[in-house]
Order: C-alpha cells, then sequence, then structure tokens
C-alpha cells in the first residue's frame, strides 16, 4: 500500500475517457477529463444533469455498470494507477482507501439490517477485526459523525433514523476504514436546507481531521461555494473551467462558468430577473463539432465551431477550455480593432 | 404484537363465516339433497321423516346457525354417497394430499428460488436462457397434460416410476398414514410432486428473477458495492434477503393453491387424496363433502395468510415496528 508522498496527489486523472455502447452507437458520456485533487482538498465538480459529474465518480470508484467503460484514460491513486486492475483488486480498494457516499440516505441503507450488522461487515471486511473489535471502531465512528448515544443507536434499523442522521450513518460507512479519497455524489440533495449545512459541515470537519481529499459533486453552487477549495465546471462531458472556488465564482472565465455564475440567485442584489442561458445541453449522441457549447454561446466565433479548445492555463493554477483565452487568438483580436 | 394477532384473528373469523355461507348456500341450490338419498320407490311419509331429520324444514336462519356451529367443532354431517362422518372421510385421505402438497412445495422452493437467483445473477449465461425457455412452458402447459406426459415418459416408456396410486403406505399412530417411510411410497411420491410443483415453481422462479434484478439495481446495493463488500455478500446478503421479503407471500399463498388444486393431479395420477374425494362428491352431488372441503380449504388460507403476515413481520424490520405499535 502506497501512502501519497508529500507534493504527489492523492488522486490524479488523466484525459479519462468513458463511453456507453447503445443501440444507437457508442456515447460519450466523458471525453478527456484530466484534475488532480491534492490531500485534504475538496474538489467540487458542478455541471447540469448529465454533464458527467457522477459518471466521472462512478469511474473513478471501478463502479461504471455495463454497457458503460473506460474507454481511456488514466485514473492514478497517491501514485498508483487503479484504472486497469484487476475486479477483485478493484473492490479491496473501494470502501478501503475510496469511500463512497451518495446522494439519498433513505435508499442508501439496506433496510434489513441494522447499523451495526452493516458497519461491522463493511470494517471486517477491510480490516483484520474480531467482531467485537469492530462494534467498538463501529461506536466511535457513529460517535464522529455525530449520532447521540451511539452505543445505544447502532443496534437500530435505518427506517428508524430520520433522513439527516442517515446520512451521517453513511458517511460513518464511507469513513469505515480511513479512506484517502472520499466521492460524495450530490450528498445534501436529498436533504432539508437545514441539514444540509451540518452535512456539509460535518464532511468538511472530517476531512480536515483525516486528511482526507474529497470529491464533491453537485449541481449547488451554495455547497460549493461554502465546501471547495477548487472547482471544476463540466459541460457535455468536459471540464470547461477549472480552478480556485473563489476565482471561478466571482471572475468566471468560460462563457458557460459566467452564465452559470449569472444564474445563482443572490439576497443583496435585485437584478429582477434571474440570468439564465439559453438553450439546454446538447444530448450526448449529437454533441456539435468543436466547443459543445457553441450553440448557446453568447461569445462564440468561427473557430468555436470547427476546432475543439483544449484547456489552457490563463491565470496560475486556474484553466480554461475556450479559445477566447487562447493567447493566439488575443493578438488576433487586438488586431483587428481600431 | 398481540393487538396485531388479535385483529388479525378476528378478520380471520370473518372470512371464514362468509365461506361458511357459501358453503350453506350449496344446500340450498345444488339440488335436493333428500332426492339424492331415497331411491324412485321410497314412500312419501319416508321422504318426509328424513327432510325432518335432516332439519330442512327449519327457519333458513337456524339453519346457517346450526351449520356454522357444527362447521366449528369439525362436524359437516354424514356423507350422502358414503353414509360415513364427513370428518372422518377427509381425515382420512388429508395425509395422502398433505404429503404431497408439501413435497411439491419444498421442490417448488428448493429449485425454483435457486433458479431464480442464478437466471438474475447471470442473466446472460446459456443455461440460464434454458432456464426461461423451461419455465415458460412450466407456466403455460395446464397442469393435467404435465402429468400424462410424465406418465407416459417416466412410467409407460421407461417404466421408472409407478404411473398411479401412494405405493405402500405405513400407518403412524392413530390416523396418520404416511408413504414417506418406504421406497414405493417415495417413488409414488415423485411424479405427482413435479405434476403439481412445475407450475409454482415456475413462478417462483420468474418471481425471484425478477426481484432479484430490480433489487440489484437499488441504492443499498450499489452503496454495498461502493464498501468493496465482497460480491458473494452482496448477492446472497444483501440482495437475497430483501429479494426474500415478497417471495414469502407469493410462496405461502401458493402452499394454499398447492392443497386446492391438488384435485386435477390428484385425479391423473389417482392419488387417494382430498382433492380425489372431493371430485366424486361432486360427481355425485355429495353436497356435505363439498362444503366441509369449501370450509377446510378456506380455514387453510385464512391460517397460511396469517402465518406468512407474521413471518413478514420477522424478516422485516419496518414491518415489525409498524406491527408493533399498531
Amino acid at each position: 500500500m502506497s501512502s501519497p508522498l508529500p507534493g504527489q496527489p492523492v488522486l490524479s486523472v488523466r484525459d479519462l475517457r468513458v463511453e456507453f455502447a447503445t443501440r444507437r452507437g457508442v456515447l460519450k458520456a466523458i471525453d478527456g477529463v484530466s484534475f488532480d485533487i491534492a490531500r485534504g482538498e475538496v474538489l467540487g465538480v458542478v455541471g447540469e444533469s448529465g454533464a458527467g459529474k457522477s459518471v466521472t465518480g462512478s469511474a473513478v470508484i471501478g463502479l461504471i455498470e455495463p454497457p458503460g467503460r473506460i474507454a481511456g484514460g488514466e485514473i492514478v491513486l497517491s501514485g498508483e494507477r487503479i484504472d486497469n486492475l484487476p475486479a477483485e483488486a478493484l473492490r479491496r480498494i473501494r470502501g478501503k482507501r475510496i469511500g463512497m457516499i451518495f446522494q439519498d440516505p433513505l435508499t442508501s441503507l439496506n433496510p434489513l439490517y441494522t447499523v451495526a450488522e452493516q458497519l461491522v461487515e463493511t470494517i471486517r471486511t477491510h480490516e483484520d477485526m474480531t467482531a467485537r473489535q469492530a462494534r467498538t471502531r463501529a461506536i466511535d465512528l457513529l460517535a464522529e459523525v455525530g449520532i447521540p448515544a451511539p452505543e445505544r443507536r447502532i443496534d437500530s434499523y435505518p427506517h428508524e433514523f430520520s433522513g439527516g442522521m442517515r446520512q451521517r450513518v453513511v458517511i460513518a460507512l464511507a469513513l469505515c476504514a480511513g479512506p484517502e479519497l472520499i466521492i460524495a455524489d450530490e450528498p445534501t440533495t436529498a436533504l432539508d436546507v437545514s441539514v444540509q449545512a451540518q452535512i456539509i459541515t460535518l464532511l468538511k470537519k472530517l476531512c480536515r481531521d483525516h486528511g482526507t481529499a474529497v470529491m464533491l459533486v453537485t449541481h449547488d453552487m451554495g455547497v460549493i461555494a461554502e465546501t471547495a477549495d477548487r472547482v471544476a465546471v463540466m459541460y457535455a462531458g468536459r471540464i470547461a473551467e477549472i480552478g480556485p472556488v473563489r476565482e471561478v465564482v466571482s471572475r468566471p472565465l468560460h462563457p458557460y462558468a459566467a452564465g452559470l455564475m449569472g444564474a445563482i440567485p443572490t439576497l443583496d442584489q435585485d437584478i429582477g430577473r434571474l440570468v439564465q442561458i439559453p438553450g439546454s445541453m446538447p444530448r450526448l449522441t449529437a454533441i456539435p463539432p468543436g466547443c459543445a457549447f457553441n450553440p448557446r454561446c453568447p461569445r462564440v466565433f468561427d473557430r468555436c465551431r470547427v476546432d475543439r479548445p483544449e484547456p489552457i492555463e490563463h491565470r496560475p493554477a486556474h484553466k480554461v477550455a475556450c479559445h477566447l483565452y487562447d493567447p493566439a487568438e488575443r493578438s488576433a483580436a487586438l488586431e483587428a480593432q481600431p | 404484537m398481540t393487538a396485531f394477532i388479535l385483529r388479525r384473528l378476528l378478520q380471520s373469523l370473518g372470512v371464514l363465516i362468509a365461506v361458511a355461507l357459501i358453503a350453506f348456500l350449496m344446500f340450498r341450490f345444488v339440488g335436493d339433497p333428500v332426492n339424492q338419498m331415497v331411491g324412485i320407490d321410497t314412500p312419501q311419509a319416508e321422504v318426509a321423516r328424513l327432510r325432518q331429520e335432516l332439519g330442512l324444514n327449519d327457519p333458513i336462519l337456524v339453519q346457517i346457525a346450526r351449520f356454522i356451529a357444527n362447521a366449528a367443532r369439525f362436524e359437516f354431517g354424514i356423507s350422502y354417497q358414503f353414509r360415513l362422518p364427513v370428518t372422518q372421510l377427509l381425515a382420512e385421505r388429508a395425509p395422502a394430499t398433505l404429503e404431497l402438497a408439501l413435497v411439491s412445495a419444498i421442490f417448488s422452493l428448493a429449485v425454483g428460488i435457486p433458479m431464480g437467483v442464478y437466471t438474475a445473477l447471470r442473466r446472460d449465461s446459456a443455461l440460464a436462457k434454458a432456464f426461461q425457455a423451461v419455465s415458460l412452458i412450466g407456466v403455460s402447459l395446464p397442469t393435467f397434460l404435465i402429468g400424462i406426459l410424465l406418465i407416459y415418459l417416466f412410467a409407460v416408456t421407461l417404466g421408472w416410476l409407478p404411473s398411479f396410486g401412494r405405493g405402500q403406505v405405513v400407518r403412524l399412530g392413530s390416523g396418520w398414514s404416511t408413504g414417506l417411510l418406504t421406497v414405493s411410497g417415495l417413488k409414488a411420491l415423485i411424479l405427482p410432486s413435479i405434476t403439481l410443483g412445475l407450475f409454482q415453481m415456475t413462478l417462483i422462479m420468474r418471481l425471484v428473477r425478477a426481484e432479484m434484478l430490480e433489487v440489484l439495481r437499488t441504492d443499498y446495493i450499489k452503496f454495498a458495492r461502493a464498501r468493496g463488500l465482497k460480491t458473494r455478500a452482496i448477492h446472497f446478503g444483501h440482495a437475497l434477503k430483501n429479494t426474500l421479503v415478497p417471495v414469502i407471500t407469493i410462496a405461502g399463498l401458493q402452499l394454499g393453491s398447492i392443497i386446492a388444486f391438488a384435485i386435477i393431479t390428484e385425479t391423473v395420477f389417482q392419488w387417494p387424496g382430498m382433492g380425489l374425494l372431493f371430485l366424486k362428491a361432486v360427481q355425485s352431488v355429495d353436497i356435505p363433502i363439498m362444503a366441509a372441503y369449501l370450509m377446510m380449504i378456506g380455514f387453510l388460507f385464512v391460517v397460511i395468510n396469517l402465518v406468512v403476515d407474521l413471518l413478514y413481520a420477522l424478516v422485516d424490520p419496518r414491518l415489525r415496528a409498524t406491527i408493533g405499535s399498531a
């Protein structure tokens, strides 16, 4: 087992491509996605539904269901390539080194087993422990995720907990074996707003305490702004923009990211109507050539319709896949101005 | 919990009284029992005496009350045809039917559940597809045809198994004759059990398959995978247990229908059980036997339903909570 060297990212995804073979041809759900997550860092992944956020998460943990498959690229966990591992080796990594939290805590837990049974089973799958030791560990975990009177509550069934409490149990299950990376797929979407904040605070605290890296998939910009260190904006299976959360939120580069940020309502400004991006995201079967966003882009020009933009490091650690920021285009545009 | 059982018992009682009313109605509308019992040359006075003796001249409500009161004491009168108490006739034949039904039920569950699990887990394998094809035959072929085909193959052509009867039976205690203890009795059980259980087996197989596929798509199975649990633990621990919750209900109800619909199989194999007795009773309008049989099947279904409900609570903690607080 390799522990991450200083400076080495916990997760490094390089040019990942995921395809789904369907009757109407091959769908490219993810097409050339690259990003890193450092130890203790929270990377937010945002985008509309169908942009490939969740598929990216499933690909990292090796749970792409057929007919989907990883068609190319590399997934490296603390220096070790994991996307080409055999199924059994990958299973050992799941839960042990990568934890995953799902959207709906009401359906994530098996209704027929007590919380204790599910925790102990997961702990003993990954750690060489007796049932008694595992139970002690499980109670500690429940206490850590903020479940009151865990030694009593542990023998309850999932339906005896509220939604927020269940999501805490889910987090405890994901943390069982002390993973290096947690993939949280819309962890707060199904919860009340007041509970959302608690869960986000909990997640942040746990990651700070354990130095766990987090990939936080959501479409809630508020959650991202509160939680993430960096954010990746996805569109039609590609990363449009990735950079520090403060910069992306306040000074977005990509026209799509700008539109997304403009669509967030704020209380302190009364702008009457919310800005919206015209049109909708293309179907994966009909991604336009060039930049996938070009039919909706307010600043589209000829090159966008033929040439697919690659990520450019426009500012330090802030990349954008848009021709507007290509230095060559810039000088050409400046020359064209009188 | 006690309140729940009590309420269910009351409901069951209501169902049984309704069944009793229907059984009673047969006396009124399925021919005149007295005509069945007397000959052409019986004097009119004798007919009238019999009518009085059977209580057929009493007001209808009195007759209903008497019927229900007797039924509650398992007394269904004297068979017109055999001139013996119906209860005794049914009790003599019950072991044959119950053993047949039990073996059929065990066969259908022991074969149907593994086949269902296999076809769900290995959807694309050749064997799973073969199971699916066979199950289609099982649900679509009528029972008597399956019986006849099995007799033709294994009894007539190959001569391995007997084509009719129970074989040699052993008496256990006072009333129970069993075919489970002799080789010929066991051999005689094979074909009728398969015939009777085949439909249920394919039904259970298809149900288990559908449920299992459904469960495998749920979030908690995905989450179990994401926690790195072993495939075996996910399939046979998490998924199978959830699959069996609805299967219990269907299997329970099927046990009732196995007993109730053993009539056809018993006829094909000349199996000396209650079904065959019932069929003979229908042919000779032996209403006390028909009424008693109806009551007995109703009773069986009610008991099975009650057991299934309690079993449900045992398996599913969510129901345990609702039942417990009821």
